[in-house]
């Protein structure tokens, strides 16, 4: 599932459910979406009501990542536990994308 | 190795996607009567997602086929899960493990065994090209209070 809401020139995106290969593959394309629609230069990915995730979430954030960059915008993660962390620790991943508690 | 399982489970679907969140959910019911604590049983959930997920995504390049999940585990809490296609196979296990290796295309991170290998205690992969795949994940689980057997 995904709720957004438009914050000037960020688009705050709060996943919820369960982030494995099938639900990225729709995700990726709502996002994409709305990144476009919205022509936003700011992504935040809202995490915090996750309740699973494996290493689908890392191709997500990273597949978001080097979109928002081609232009010239930026992405952050908001609200991970320890165990996305750990998961996007694995990739390096907070070294593209900034982590926001 | 004489063990003695005491419980044992097999599963058999189509490879969909759709069928990714319906392993993780059939695994963790039959670890229930282990009484896993939440951090054991999201550590078998997330490796048992990422074999499925590679099953699913490279095994049968050309349309579907069945995955396999078997299941079991012994008085002692030694839990095995071997996840098992008969599709195309790997030709390269080890460099399939790597970091970052990935076939997939379409924003796979090639995480997937890094995963595996960080949240169990063993990861096996037996794979040849032709001859399907099979990733057997053991985990042993730690007892909370010492008072062997569980409720199984």
């Amino acid at each position: 599932m995904l709720f957004y809401e438009r914050k000037g020139n960020a688009l705050v995106a709060r996943l919820s459910g369960e982030l494995d290969h099938s639900a990225a593959t729709r995700l990726r394309g709502e996002l994409d979406a709305l990144i476009d629609e919205t022509g936003v230069t700011r992504l935040l990915l809202d995490v915090s009501a996750l309740e699973f995730m494996d290493s689908s979430g890392i191709g997500l954030v990273i597949g978001r990542y080097k979109r928002m960059a081609r232009r010239g915008g930026s992405v952050a993660v908001i609200g991970s536990n320890a165990r996305i962390d750990r998961i996007f620790n694995m990739a390096g991943l907070y070294s593209l994308v900034e982590r926001m508690s | 190795m004489n063990v003695e399982w005491i419980n044992e489970m097999r599963l058999e679907f189509s490879s969909l996607a759709e069928n990714e969140a319906f392993a993780r959910l059939a695994v963790s019911g039959f670890l229930l009567p282990l009484d896993p604590t939440m951090e054991a049983l999201a550590d078998i959930r997330t490796a048992v997602s990422e074999a499925v997920t590679n099953a699913i995504v490279h095994a049968y390049p050309n349309g579907k086929g069945m995955v396999r999940v078997l299941g079991r585990y012994d008085r002692d809490g030694t839990v095995i899960i071997d996840v098992a296609d008969d599709g195309k196979g790997i030709e390269d296990v080890q460099r399939a493990r790597q970091p970052f290796f990935t076939t997939g295309g379409e924003e796979r991170s090639g995480m997937g065994f890094t995963v595996m290998e960080s949240f169990m205690d063993g990861v096996d992969v037996r794979s040849a090209p032709g001859q399907g795949t099979a990733v057997r994940l053991t985990k042993r689980l730690l007892s909370r209070d010492d008072s062997l057997p569980r409720r199984a």
